[in-house]
């Protein structure tokens, strides 16, 4: 029995690192073994978080509450409910996958692996933290890390992609700071307890709600990233050792849409109820749509990946935009699936990158013939990502439409039809890379490493599952997602009713 | 009444072992194991099929089998069960795929032999066989979707099978963006029902709960079927959306033939029939099908009479073929529909087979031009051939005759006499089409290259009994449903008649002046045909230089894949290359981050100076700001 699973899955990471940096300069190549054995011992907590998780009810779980900063009213304050404890299963997941998919990084590596386990820390504490501050903290403590991994092991315009990226976030935590900060000065009761932030919902003016929603949207519309705050992204992935883009694409883009439904839904219902139709449900149409048409231009393998990311991301937003409880399901299953599969499709980027050190899609071609087996789970991941039925996207993506065509049936049409222009552009590029006669240049690659396919199984297997058997997330998630979809339109009926 | 019945879930998983086999034990198990395993499964499927089948008798008529594996999805009130069904209209599909899909196995065993890649040819053939059952024997809409996109995917890998030739590799993306353009339509009909019965409380998606809800679906009928149906145009291969079928054939020919003839392309017509009861609420939309099928006959049929590719013109002929199946289900007359597409699958895959095994043994060539005179060495593939031509031509008592003869009197008993002319017409071109393709390749002068006709002979007998038996389907296969009045009349249509809508209208009697002109029009086809290419070769030559015009629209193929291209594909690219990537993207957001960018930089270097040290200045600023501050608020007091 755990006494503390939360406090333990967030801060292994943080005790990893420590004995990373205490690593004695001869035993370096030690430090990625024990990034895995760190990352793999969060493993067996997520599972005994997974078989504990009470999915009967929308209460907070696990809760961890200590007072922490008395006269602030800051607390120490961990838990988990449907909406977060799928998001902590994937971080502990990727967090794994991304240390061995980091063996091929050979330049200062302590620094590495110390700060992919800071990185982790902060991932896993923006999941649990529900006190705003810790929150916050969480949410900054992610940011540093990420900074540097991709400004000292990224590619040549490293520092570029490092500050737009970090100029970006910058923009986006301030306003995440200042909305903090307006909510706990709100009325007489200081508080950043998100639980009573939003038990007291009803009392903020609606003029308020809209300033504080709209504030926190653009500081979470650009970790998504959405349409126009999208542009970092693609630099940061291209820039970014195959790792961080794993994690980058696995994990931190959900941070946006999971703020989202952390703070802006059930602490400012009713202005949700009224903007999200607009910069949730049409800012993700554009997602959707923007995403695969400018991935279908792109010469780069990395980058075409890259918005092939942004507009399934947008597939998230709509959902959550609908104000269904099959959309709402259907958009935080999305969150995860999309995790596993562009992870998959970033390490399968990173393994072609590796040989050929270059990622121009023209540049190769019939690589299928010289590497059957990575171009068959590349087939898998692509098909995935098409949606294909069978694979876990296809139950996602169709859950988020169904809900949203119950809303915003014009914007599902562009949702359900740009699946055609996925499947164009994933095709074209797997043609160009994989198919046609051999590029005798690449006669000589070897086809997927052990290392690599151990990175990959498992989130295949994961895709493939969750499929078939979609309630192992489903059900996990959806009381506390149903209750939260309710909370929103109640506020908005009583709103309405107030206005009269 | 519905009764549970467990071995339905046998039918697919059994190639779905298969899959598991041939992918992760061909290599090793080698050859001659694969070739047991992959038709063999098949084979037991087919079995399984046939145990289902004598279980369904035994109920009282209009009952069915089910099997309800899980509870695939829940979220919110939306739920779908990972069920099976199986009923007369289940069965029936369930034969061919496994029957004819199991004699295409077998012979692929020969025509694959000496194919390096015989075990991923094994899985995409099993895997696609799942999938069409599970296509076939889904309960609700989507578990068929699953089968649906399945198929289309196999289509795609077994297109592009030999993908290092990067023309196949182009028109197997092809077939499936197209297919993925009904793909979308398909799922927007789907939501179009989830929506029209939510909106009355009820959340179902299966088949049996769907047409209890006629009230409900009333009002969105006609969307929801226009859309379904814009998915069949794109698997089916109708208008719009046909322009992939023919550049499939560049697949191994028994994909061809299983595929892209017998099974994967009819999944249209059997889902529009499926949803028999959602288009009859929609008359608006049954009338599109008919008009799309009666045109998308004609139309291809005209496109087959000048291909010179022997594979092409099957294609064609396909297309025009499940034209027919359309026009059949959009007069109503379902069952008739259901008919032509069982006969089709035997004939149609007869027709590719032979195809498959001249082209197997003229090293892959497939121009008419180079073929000519083979009678005499093939005799078995003459003689399979010649019956499948009688039987697509429509000429009793071959099968494809009775189901023919059966949409097109529905047809004109339902008041459609210009579709019906559509339709007469049509199988007057058929039969000069197919039996062009039979003088070229079988009669006259051998024109096969010199170093290739030393050698010719039948296929081995692995190839050449699926031939056979075929053959012997595609003579007898019809005789399920002889017109009423003989011996057991419309049997076939009488074991549908529970699952089926039956047809509004009553049909034709038999013996009328119809039925006449009906066995007239493809005998006078294939007379021409003789007499064109056999008897006076000048003549088509001729024909085609007076209408040099029609001749190069018809080559062309009325050059709609060069207007796709300019009116859809290369706009669209050019928008995302140009006006989002470079523009939207590099331009206007870039643009602005990094001139913000730069301004912070120049900004800080300015600020910079501000800091110097110098307390008066400091002291100023101070003033400056308080003097702000002081303002805002007098402002807030004195305006409120």
């Amino acid at each position: 029995m755990l006494t503390h699973p939360l406090t333990l899955i967030t801060f292994i990471p943080l005790v990893g690192m420590v004995a990373i940096l205490l690593c004695p300069r001869a035993l370096t190549p030690m430090c990625k073994w024990v990034a895995a054995l760190t990352t793999g011992l969060q493993l067996p907590i997520a599972v005994w978080i997974y078989a504990h998780f009470d999915s009967a009810t929308s209460a907070i779980q696990m809760v961890e509450r200590h007072q922490w900063i008395a006269n602030y009213h800051v607390y120490y304050f961990l838990g988990i409910d449907g909406i977060s404890v799928s998001m902590v299963l994937l971080t502990a997941l990727i967090c794994f996958i991304s240390v061995f998919a980091s063996f091929s990084i050979t330049r200062a590596e302590k620094g590495y692996y110390a700060l992919l386990m800071l990185l982790d820390t902060g991932m896993m504490g923006v999941f649990v933290a529900l006190d705003f501050f810790l929150f916050y903290i969480f949410w900054e403590v992610m940011l540093l890390p990420m900074y540097f991994l991709i400004g000292i092991w990224g590619g040549p315009r490293r520092e570029y992609a490092a500050i737009k990226f970090f100029l970006y976030t910058l923009l986006g935590s301030v306003l995440i700071l200042l909305v903090m900060l307006a909510l706990y000065y709100y009325g007489d009761a200081h508080t950043f307890d998100m639980t009573q932030l939003a038990a007291r919902a009803g009392s903020y003016s609606l003029t308020f709600q809209r300033i504080c929603w709209l504030a926190l949207f653009v500081g979470f519309a650009i970790k998504i990233p959405a349409f126009p705050f999208h542009t970092w992204l693609p630099d940061a992935h291209v820039e970014a050792p195959t790792a961080i883009s794993v994690i980058l694409a696995g994990v931190l883009l959900k941070m946006g849409t999971y703020g989202i439904l952390r703070v802006n839904y059930p602490i400012l219902p009713a202005a949700s109820h009224e903007l999200a139709w607009i910069f949730l449900g049409l800012v993700g149409t554009i997602n959707i749509v923007y995403g695969a048409m400018v991935a279908m231009a792109q010469t780069d393998y990395k980058k075409l990946i890259a918005y092939s990311s942004i507009s399934h991301m947008g597939y998230v937003m709509l959902g959550i935009a609908s104000f269904t409880a099959v959309g709402i399901n259907g958009a935080v299953l999305q969150m995860f699936n999309h995790g596993t599969i562009t992870a998959m499709l970033f390490i399968l980027v990173g393994v072609i990158y590796d040989r050929a050190h270059h990622r121009e899609i023209d540049g190769f071609g019939g690589l299928a013939q010289q590497m059957p087996i990575y171009a068959g789970m590349t087939g898998f991941a692509f098909f995935a990502g098409m949606g294909l039925p069978g694979l876990s996207a296809f139950i996602s993506e169709v859950l988020v439409l169904i809900g949203a065509w119950q809303t915003h049936p014009l914007m599902t049409v562009f949702g359900a039809g740009t699946a055609i222009l996925t499947a164009g552009y994933l095709l074209w590029c797997f043609q160009r890379i994989y198919l046609g006669p051999l590029n005798e240049k690449y006669s000589g690659l070897t086809d997927l490493t052990l290392r690599e396919a151990f990175t990959l199984v498992p989130l295949a297997a994961i895709v493939l599952l969750l499929g078939w058997y979609p309630h192992a997330i489903l059900g996990l998630i959806h009381t506390s997602l149903d209750h939260l979809n309710q909370v929103v339109v109640n506020a908005a009926t009583s709103a309405t009713v107030a206005l009269r | 009444m519905t009764q549970q019945f467990w071995p339905l879930g046998l039918i697919p998983l059994l190639p779905l072992g298969g899959v598991l086999f041939a992918l992760f034990g061909g290599r090793r198990g080698g050859r001659r194991a694969v070739n047991v395993v992959a038709p063999g499964v098949v084979g037991l499927a087919f079995a399984v099929s046939v145990w289902s089948l004598a279980r369904l008798v035994s109920l009282p008529a209009g009952g069915a089998l089910r099997f309800a594996a899980w509870r695939w999805i829940a979220a919110g009130p939306f739920h779908v069960e990972m069920a099976l069904r199986f009923d007369a209209l289940t069965a029936i599909m369930c034969l061919v795929v496994t029957g004819v899909g199991a004699l295409i196995h077998v012979y692929s065993v020969g025509y694959m032999g000496h194919d390096e890649d015989y075990a991923r040819f094994f899985t995409y053939m099993n895997l696609f066989t799942a999938s069409m059952l599970i296509l076939v024997l889904a309960d609700n809409l989507v578990v068929m979707f699953v089968g649906w996109e399945g198929v289309g995917l196999c289509s795609y890998l077994l297109i592009a099978f030999w993908y290092t030739n990067p023309e196949y590799a182009y028109n197997g993306r092809k077939a499936f963006i197209v297919n993925r353009v009904g793909d979308a339509g398909f799922l927007l009909g789907i939501f179009t029902i989830v929506y029209a019965l939510a909106r009355g409380g009820v959340w179902t998606v299966t088949f049996a709960g769907m047409s209890h809800q006629a009230a409900l679906l009333q009002p969105y009928a006609t969307a929801a079927a226009l859309l379904l149906f814009l998915g069949a145009t794109g698997k089916s291969a109708q208008i719009p959306l046909y322009v992939w079928l023919p550049d499939a054939m560049v697949g191994p020919t028994p994909v061809s033939a299983l595929i892209h003839a017998a099974t994967m392309v009819t999944a249209g017509v059997y889902m529009v029939t499926r949803l028999g009861f959602l288009f009859t609420l929609a008359p608006a939309a049954l009338t599109v099908v008919a008009v799309v099928g009666a045109v998308t006959a004609f139309f291809a049929a005209t496109i087959a009479m000048v291909q010179t590719d022997i594979k092409r013109v099957l294609a064609y002929s396909t297309i025009s073929q499940i034209g027919y199946m359309m026009l059949g289900a959009g007069v109503g007359a379902f069952s008739a529909g259901i008919f032509h597409l069982m006969t089709h699958a035997f004939f149609k895959a007869l027709l590719f087979l032979c195809a498959g095994a001249i082209i197997h043994e003229l090293d892959g060539e497939q121009e008419m031009g180079r073929m000519g005179g083979l009678r005499g060495s093939m005799p078995i593939t003459w003689l399979t051939m010649l019956t499948a031509a009688l039987a697509i031509s429509g000429i009793p008592p071959f099968a494809g005759y009775f189901s023919k003869d059966q949409i097109l009197e529905a047809t004109f008993a339902s008041g459609h006499p210009t579709l019906w002319l559509i339709g007469v017409i049509t199988a007057g071109l058929t039969a000069f089409y197919i039996f062009r393709l039979i003088i070229l390749t079988f009669y006259g002068e051998s024109r096969v290259e010199p170093s290739k006709a030393a050698h010719l002979h039948d296929a081995p007998a692995v190839m050449t009994v699926p031939l056979i038996v075929l053959a012997l389907l595609s003579v007898g296969g019809g005789w399920v449903g002889l017109p009423r009045g003989f011996l057991w009349g419309e049997a076939f249509n009488r074991f549908l008649a529970p699952v089926v809508i039956p047809p509004g209208a009553e049909l034709a009697t038999p013996g009328s002046g119809l039925a006449l002109v009906m066995i007239a029009i493809p005998i006078v086809g294939v007379a021409a045909a003789v007499v064109c290419y056999a008897q006076m070769p000048g003549l088509p030559v001729l024909v085609a230089y007076k209408a040099r015009l029609l001749d190069s629209l018809l080559r062309h193929k009325y050059y709609v894949d060069e207007l796709y291209n300019a009116v859809i594909a290369r706009p669209l690219f050019w928008v995302a290359a140009y006006v989002l990537h470079r523009g939207v993207d590099g331009a206007v957001i870039d643009g602005l981050v990094n001139g913000t960018g730069l301004t912070l930089l120049e900004g800080g270097e300015e600020l910079r100076r501000t800091e110097s040290g110098n307390v008066q200045h400091y002291a100023l600023l101070y003033l400056c700001g308080a003097l702000g501050i002081g303002a805002y608020y007098l402002y807030r007091v004195v305006i409120r």
